[in-house]
């Protein structure tokens, strides 16, 4: 780390003309597009986002209250890149890959500006394992060794894009991330450390079909509307109606092999949450602390906003970097709202013409760029990776014909939308049921066929169908009573009552119930079409309904889903609720 | 600093002066304009460049022309910071209004403020008892929170207010609050009632209060908060206090925000509020926490009026994305003769689940919570029913529920303006009323609880 101020080439340097916010316009300096540049004698990071003949326009991603014209801009020539190696994961960063840990050793608690920071530390040394040998033939994005990074997770060395050759030496050992490790035939040398612009998307072979499902333990997501890995998804709702738990859920259990977390524009007690709890929570999938598969970015809303709007690339070029590796990877963006406002922010300081509500008219395609960095691929070097993205939108007043919610609904083919309504229910997740939508279910039911039961679609279009109708009998009940629609309809809701609460409300925060194993999740749904079937046959044959929804070992089944053990024990209490149901009929 | 007076005003626009022919002005410097009469403005650079300097008027333009002398000041904005804020009044722009001397400078702070780490703040999870039940109850109060009251005109959000500000108190320790107050354009007879308040109850030996009124300036309101909330934080965060910020009306503020944007013919946003409003809110709103390390903390409750009751109009909206809940006040309840008038239904606490439990508040306040919000939300719902298909037509259970809800109001919701009821008395209160619904209608309430709490007379 340092205080940036050298001397370049009287070409590289020019001078400040105005400053207006984050956006700082130099003269006399040659600049290309996407150049990253210190501005004025503090040396604040900067990009150029615009050339104006002789004037360069620059974002700038610090704090620039001070700042004069005349103070000097310097361009360093390199475009906004990040640092990837081993040391990512367990980190967290701000919107342009510093260290929040390093800025507190520097700064204090509070974000001051003008200092640099390595995205990842240079000095610290990993054990390279070796994985080709002298002689070997090696491309882009070739694995030349490996690094245990984290107890779960083994970093991959890959020849970093544009580079290919034959090995001529390579050497395992105790190495940093900025030594050789090894050299080819050309010359070129590797390290562990290569730099990527976060703007430009890593190359691959080809994109895939998505076929496996994310898991994501949350009832309402994997059954209803499953997202696929390589999949992208978006999460539109009105404040406080849980987008950020639900984010924060999936990146807790879905069985992801790495997460990176972006906390764009949000609050900074939420980035604190996940700080303090990750360590001690354990991913469900491999036992060990959630931290050790995770990558933050917190760029909270009273963070400067170009670095804002860095934030979305630096998360998505990392987690390309992990798929690369052949990893299965998820990002979350909390929220790509926010994200846009930056981008609107800087577009009006610009004087741009605006597009739709001040956005300027290259949203809609700087979404679809976004998303498109999602998707199941082949690497360069042959393996299956994914990278998955689920973006939190927070439509102004929860209404989503605004063009964020708009330009990302066209793009992703999941939609989870949340519901005030439901929220103020307590009914969580406030997940619309109705309005929801996935388009994978086709491409994921074989595997959902394969890994849970053969039936496991038939299964979930009943219960579909089932809250259908359920909400076209509410609209009667709502002029007329329940007691006025005839028994088979008043079972009928009461099915409907028991798959919203029993199966589609799910408790976030409760250590049991948070996370459902996709098994658990297709025997809970079998139980609720269990009982719809034993209590039709009890009515059928003089059961009164009163009687046969009352059983208490129903409300046992019910209530038992927030213990542990769960799943062993669906089967048996099914049964002993089936035994009641028909005992009821006996009773009357 | 830089002593030179400048007379090259170009334009005068709103509350914006553009000149051009200057030395280089910083961005976001400070401004001083001296009129032809001698009066003196203030101002702030927001655009600075060779050729050009827009600086932003606090006072206002009136009586500003072409001659009007403007001098940079060299700095950017900076507060006078040192424990003599306690105990003082200061006008909106941080100027003494009480008579007093002028603060003597421990440190002079900048007034944006910087942004808190977020990976050194510190997560709040301690109760603050404010004897309103249906706040302590449903909506609890954390420590650090940002929780702002949702209200509209003529709805008695200052009363709570008050009483919040005189009931709050931590259970495990009798440590004060500091109140810093902060108005932005309100009426000379609300700022009297705060006043007075705090003078009857002794508080403001221990508050600080920024005052900017309906006739102030109103670009000024652009700065009062900030001068508070760098007061608030170096009370909190350099002399170890615990400093309940209190400042309204947020909605003056925006109007302000919204001015400025105009003046600048920026492209509206939402209902011409410029499209930065969001983070612009978020600087302030943000500024509230525990950070690692030190012992104060800064609570914050901004209170704002929905224009309209509505409350997806943009400034409830965004500052509900911002902040850590909302306390929303009804009209509906109000005139019904209720107060607090708190509608706890769309009313959240988001930092609630970490902070209360057996260690804190009680074992059973979770439970008792949701089975309270629950009873009550299934009881208003069938009001409406009630309505089509009357009474008659209701099953036992929901004819309770809807009985339940009158009680809540009536009972739980309902109490004096001096009421200050402790976290035992609340609870309690909430198992007495919901006697009135039979055990195996409370499926939200845990067995455990039930068997322990549950007045034993009433019990099936
Ligand atoms: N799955 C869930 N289980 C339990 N509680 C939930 C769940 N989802 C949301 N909640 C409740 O709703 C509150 C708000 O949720 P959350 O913070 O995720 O909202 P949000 O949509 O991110 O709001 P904002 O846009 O303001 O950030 C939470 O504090 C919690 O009380
Ligand atoms: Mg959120």
């Amino acid at each position: 780390m340092q205080t940036k101020k050298e001397s370049g080439k009287m070409s590289n340097e020019g001078t400040i003309y105005r400053i207006s916010g984050p956006v700082v316009t130099a003269i006399g300096m040659t600049a290309s597009m996407y150049n990253v540049v210190r501005v004025g004698n503090e040396g604040l990071m900067g990009e150029v986002i615009e050339l104006h003949g002789e004037k360069a326009i620059i974002q700038v991603y610090e704090d620039t209250s001070g700042i004069r014209p005349g103070e000097p801009v310097f361009n360093t020539g390199e475009t906004l890149s990040v640092s990837l190696g081993p040391g990512l994961l367990t980190e967290i960063y701000d919107g342009i890959q510093r260290p929040l840990a390093t800025l507190e050793e520097v700064m204090g608690v509070f974000i001051t500006r003008g200092v640099d920071a390595d995205g990842i530390n240079m000095e610290k040394k990993w054990n390279f394992e070796a994985t080709v040998s002298e002689g070997d033939r090696v491309e882009s994005g070739s694995i030349i060794g490996t690094v245990q990074e984290t107890d779960t997770i083994v970093h991959k060395i890959m020849v970093p894009p544009g580079i290919s050759g034959v090995v001529s030496t390579i050497k395992s050992g105790e190495f940093n991330v900025t030594e050789n490790v090894c050299k080819l035939d050309d010359g070129n040398e590797i390290q562990m450390l290569q730099k990527w612009p976060v703007r430009t998307p890593r190359p691959y072979r080809q994109k895939y079909a998505p076929d496996t499902p994310l898991v994501t333990g949350m009832r309402i997501l994997d059954f209803l509307f499953p997202l696929a890995k390589g999949g992208a998804a978006g999460i539109p709702g009105p404040f406080g109606s849980g987008k950020t738990v639900t984010q924060q859920s999936l990146a807790k259990y879905s069985d992801a092999e790495i997460v990176v977390y972006i906390g764009c524009g949000e609050r900074g007690n939420e980035m604190t949450e996940v700080l303090d709890e990750f360590p001690h929570l354990i991913d469900p999938n491999t036992g060990e602390p959630l931290m050790n598969r995770t990558v933050m970015i917190a760029n909270t809303s009273n963070m400067p906003v170009a670095a804002r709007e860095a934030s979305v690339y630096t998360g998505i070029t990392i987690a390309e970097y992990f798929r690369d590796m052949g990893y299965d990877v998820a990002l979350m963006a909390d929220s790509t709202s926010r994200w846009a406002e930056a981008m609107r922010e800087i577009s009006s300081r610009l004087e741009e013409m605006p597009g739709e509500e001040g956005y300027p008219a290259y949203l809609s395609s700087r979404l679809a760029e976004f998303y498109e960095r999602a998707g199941r691929i082949e690497t360069l070097n042959g393996l299956d990776g994914s990278v998955t993205v689920i973006g939190a939108v927070s439509p102004p007043g929860g209404d989503i014909s605004e063009p964020v919610s708009q330009g990302t609904l066209r793009i992703v083919k999941v939609f989870w939308g949340l519901d005030a309504g439901l929220a103020r229910q307590r009914h969580f997740p406030a997940i619309n049921w109705l309005g929801s939508y996935s388009l994978y279910p086709q491409s994921l039911d074989q595997w959902f066929r394969d890994n849970v039961a053969q039936d496991f679609p038939e299964v979930r279009t009943e219960i579909s169908g089932l809250l259908q109708v359920e909400a076209e009998l509410q609209e009667i009940v709502q002029l007329v009573g329940s007691d006025a629609l005839p028994i088979d309809q008043q079972l009928t809701l009461e099915v409907a009552r028991m798959i919203r609460e029993y199966f589609l409300q799910q408790n976030g925060f409760h250590e049991v119930d948070a996370f459902s194993a996709v098994d658990q999740q297709y025997k809970m749904a079998k139980a609720i079409l269990s009982f719809q079937e034993n209590a039709k046959k009890a009515i059928a044959s003089g059961g009164l309904l009163e009687d046969v929804v009352n059983v208490p070992a129903r409300t046992t089944l019910m209530r038992n889903r927030f213990e542990a053990g769960y799943l062993d024990r669906i089967d048996g209490l099914v049964d002993e609720m089936n035994k009641e149901i028909a005992a009821a009929v006996e009773d009357n | 600093m830089t002593g030179k007076e400048y007379r090259t005003i170009t334009d005068v626009k709103g509350p914006l002066v553009f000149l051009d022919k200057t030395e280089p002005v910083a961005f976001g410097e400070i401004v001083s304009l001296r009129l032809a009469d001698g009066s003196i403005k203030n101002g702030q650079v927001l655009d600075t460049s060779n050729d050009l300097v827009v600086v932003q008027v606090f006072e206002g333009t009136a009586g500003v022309d072409l001659t009007t002398g403007v001098t940079f000041l060299g700095d950017v904005f900076k507060l006078p910071v040192s424990k003599d804020l306690i105990g003082r009044i200061l006008d909106g722009a941080g100027r003494p209004r009480d008579g007093g001397p002028e603060i003597i400078a421990e440190e002079n702070a900048d007034i944006i403020g910087a942004a808190i780490n977020p990976y050194s703040r510190q997560s709040p999870h301690d109760f603050i008892q404010t004897g309103i039940s249906a706040i302590d109850c449903c909506t609890t109060l954390v420590r650090g929170q940002k929780l702002p009251i949702f209200s509209a005109s003529g709805l008695p959000h200052n009363d709570i207010a008050l009483q919040i500000a005189r009931q709050a108190k931590l259970t495990e320790s009798d440590e004060e609050f500091i109140v810093v107050f902060c108005a932005m354009g309100i009426t000379a007879e609300e700022y009297n009632f705060f006043r007075s308040d705090l003078e009857r109850t002794g508080a403001l030996e221990n508050a600080v209060l920024f005052v900017n009124l309906a006739d102030d300036p109103a670009v000024e309101r652009l700065i009062t908060p900030r001068l508070a909330l760098t007061a608030a934080e170096y009370l909190a965060f350099e002399q170890d206090y615990h400093v309940l910020v209190i400042y309204t009306d947020m909605t003056n503020y925006c109007d302000s925000l919204r001015q400025i944007g105009a003046a600048r013919e920026e492209v509206p946003g939402r209902r011409g509020y410029p499209g930065y409003m969001y983070t612009d809110l978020a600087m302030l709103y943000e500024r509230a926490g525990l950070v690692k390390g030190k012992k104060g903390s800064i609570t914050q409750f901004p209170i704002l009026t929905m224009p309209g009751d509505d409350i997806t109009h943009p400034i409830p909206d965004l500052s509900g994305y911002i902040t850590e809940g909302q306390i929303v006040i009804s009209r509906e309840l109000h005139q019904a003769g209720i107060y607090p008038p708190i509608n706890v239904l769309p009313s959240l606490s988001r930092l609630m689940g970490g902070c209360i439990g057996a260690d804190t508040t009680r074992e059973d306040h979770k439970s008792v919570s949701d089975q309270m919000y629950a009873g009550y939300a299934q009881g208003r719902e069938l009001r409406g029913l009630v309505a089509i298909v009357g009474e008659d037509a209701l099953n036992e259970r929901d004819k309770q529920l809807l009985d339940f809800s009158g009680l809540f109001e009536d009972k739980f919701l309902r109490q004096n303006r001096d009421e200050d009821r402790s976290i035992d008395e609340t609870l309690d209160l909430c198992w007495n009323l919901m006697q009135s619904i039979s055990t195996k209608y409370l499926v939200r309430l845990d067995q455990q609880w039930i068997d322990k709490y549950h007045p034993t007379d009433k019990k099936e």
